[in-house]
């Protein structure tokens, strides 16, 4: 039975019952609550709880829980983030999970508590140093973000890489009905280190960075191919496509749907995965659309980017690019509806 | 009764230090250590970034590089998950108690059940010979080409007094490698803080003075030496927080 509950709340539980044993981070706002929850949820189960002497500390210690092989958590927001890019660029040229939780909020440097997606391109592009890439997932509900804990792992595993739950202060601190999913069996990865050298891994001196390239190739593609999800709705006849994730998607949503009753041709992709992104949505776009929008929750657009080059790439056209930014918060839809109203009257340039 | 010194199993492969290095010696040390203490089966080691990573090259048990200076909270993260493994942090002073002072000292603070070995050389040894939180008074590093100027860059630290003094550990000590005796004292401080942790004590640290004749710009010889003439009078060997809990 649903029950009311706060995102990052209902989200911490969901991580207890996909089997996480670990969790190590530093308190940020807006996402202090998951580690609050699971500073005593954590220890009931089984599973250890270190609240970290920063986000650095934190990562790492995540780092040694998933080299052990157990499933590890860690979350955190803003600058709290960007300490932890040594971490997770570290994990994944180890190869090893872990669910990292980024409640965005907005800002450069120590930024703002305001919800915001300031952080799409940061980590769709894999965020620390090296190349690398994480699955990103982005839920536009808490009952999303609850059902997605567990994919996470089981896309985190099967292809050893980290995978980024992109949710927003709103979707953080908010509350909604939930239906939690049912307890699993915490697992021990076959890789998880026993003390007794049971899994043989090649020692970085002895490693082959061009082989591995290749086979790092193979891997994206893979799951270019197999992982990419996404929600659409009335986009084969549509004559302007919105684009938009998380809670702005959904608030996007609304305004293709009031816009429809009002006679507008316009429908809307809504990118579950941020990466992969969901290219194969826009096979199903309408060859005569006339223009791409975006939906955004910072500054600069930054999901315009991708939106444009998978334009490019899919529907090999000239077809002009929008973004309407609207810095922080969740885009209201009278104004979405405004803004598209100024894209028809020509006030809104294209940015691609 | 005399017993026959071999090389312990999981040494098995040959490691790349500079002629003269201490670390041959300390890693050596640690294995044997595991070995008489039935542990070198259940040990994973966090290693550290620098000289130290060599360990990983030569050693065929569970290992994993950590990020630079991170590895008292990876042992940490492993520690939690598998309580009854042997974690030990193997590091240099650079690492340990400059980029990772934080972890280092958190990680005593939490009185964390792990084993830190930290190779003390008075230097950043990988990356030529830069200045380092322990690099002595007037030393010449490449950083520090006129010698070290510690009214502006600090003194050189003492983490094992550090931690001994101000926190609840199990066991601090200071070793060295510059004869057979001083390797032999060492061997037992190893031993004692491997036990530590064995008992679930907590926290144990022993610190290593380890020559860097390459970076000291010295005879392996005249390095050995001046750990002796030089180095001692500042670190003083020995132990600074004894085990509470004697084994029986």
């Amino acid at each position: 039975m649903a029950e009311m509950m706060k995102g990052n709340i209902a989200i911490a539980e969901a991580a207890v019952r996909a089997g996480v044993r670990l969790y190590a981070g530093y308190p940020i706002t807006p996402s202090s609550e998951i580690m609050e929850y699971l500073s005593w949820r954590l220890p009931e189960v089984g599973g250890a709880f270190v609240q970290a002497e920063s986000e650095l500390a934190g990562i790492n210690m995540v780092y040694g829980g998933s080299s052990c092989g157990v499933r590890v958590l860690t979350a955190s927001s803003g600058p709290g983030i960007s300490l932890k890019q040594e971490g997770i660029s570290v994990l994944s040229d180890e190869e090893l999970p872990a669910l990292v939780i980024n409640v965005v909020r907005y800002g450069n440097g120590l930024g703002t508590l305001f919800s915001s997606q300031c952080d799409y391109l940061r980590e769709t592009r894999g965020g620390g140093n090296g190349d690398y890439r994480c699955i990103v997932l982005c839920p536009s509900s808490i009952q999303e973000a609850v059902d997605m804990v567990s994919t996470a792992y089981e896309l985190g595993e099967k292809y050893r890489v980290v995978v980024v739950m992109m949710t927003e202060g709103a979707l953080g601190q908010m509350m909604e009905p939930v239906t939690l999913p049912e307890f699993q069996e915490p697992k021990r990865n076959y890789w998880g280190f026993d003390g007794k050298y049971s899994y043989k891994k090649i020692g970085i001196f002895d490693r082959d960075s061009k082989k591995e390239a290749v086979e790092l190739n193979k891997k994206y593609a893979e799951i270019k191919a197999n992982e990419q999800r996404w929600e659409e709705e009335g986009i084969e006849d549509a004559d302007y496509v919105f684009v938009a994730y998380g809670v702005p998607g959904r608030s996007t949503l609304g305004a293709i749907r009031e816009l429809r009753a009002e006679g507008h041709k316009v429908g809307l992709i809504r990118p579950i995965t941020a990466w992969p992104f969901p290219e194969k949505a826009f096979e199903h776009i309408n060859k005569n659309v006339k223009g791409i929008i975006t939906v955004e929750a910072n500054a600069t657009g930054q999901l315009v980017d991708d939106a444009a080059l998978f334009t490019k790439k899919v529907l090999r056209a000239d077809i002009p690019v929008y973004a309407l930014p609207f810095v922080y918060g969740v885009p209201p839809i009278r104004e979405i509806k405004a803004k598209f109203a100024q894209i028809l009257a020509g006030e809104i340039k294209e940015v691609y | 009764m005399a017993v026959e010194r071999k090389v312990p199993a999981i040494i098995d492969n040959p490691m790349s230090f500079c002629p003269g290095c201490g670390h041959g010696i300390i890693i050596r040390l640690i294995c044997e250590c595991l070995e008489e203490l039935g542990q070198d089966q259940n040990i994973i080691f966090p290693i550290g970034v620098g000289c130290s990573s060599n360990l990983g090259g030569g050693l065929v048990t569970d290992r994993l590089h950590c990020p630079h200076g991170r590895a008292g909270a990876v042992a940490t993260g492993m520690k939690r998950v598998n309580p009854d493994n042997i974690i030990i942090t193997y590091q240099g002073d650079g690492d340990a108690y400059n980029i990772g002072i934080a972890e280092s000292i958190n990680a005593a603070y939490r009185n964390e059940n792990i084993t830190v070995i930290t190779v003390n050389n008075t230097n950043f040894g990988m990356t030529g010979g830069q200045m380092s939180v322990t690099t002595m008074e007037g030393q010449k590093t490449s950083t520090s080409t006129h010698g070290r100027d510690c009214s502006i860059t600090g003194f050189p630290m003492r983490f094992p007094e550090l931690v001994a003094s101000q926190f609840h550990i199990a066991y601090a000590a200071r070793g060295t490698v510059s004869s057979p005796a001083h390797i032999n004292q060492l061997k037992g401080y190893i031993k004692n803080a491997i036990e530590a942790q064995m008992n679930k004590e907590g926290y144990s640290i022993v610190e290593v003075l380890s020559p860097c004749p390459i970076n000291w710009n010295l005879t392996p010889i005249k390095a050995m030496e001046r750990i002796d003439n030089e180095l001692i009078s500042y670190f003083p060997l020995g132990e600074f927080k004894q085990r509470s809990v004697k084994e029986a």
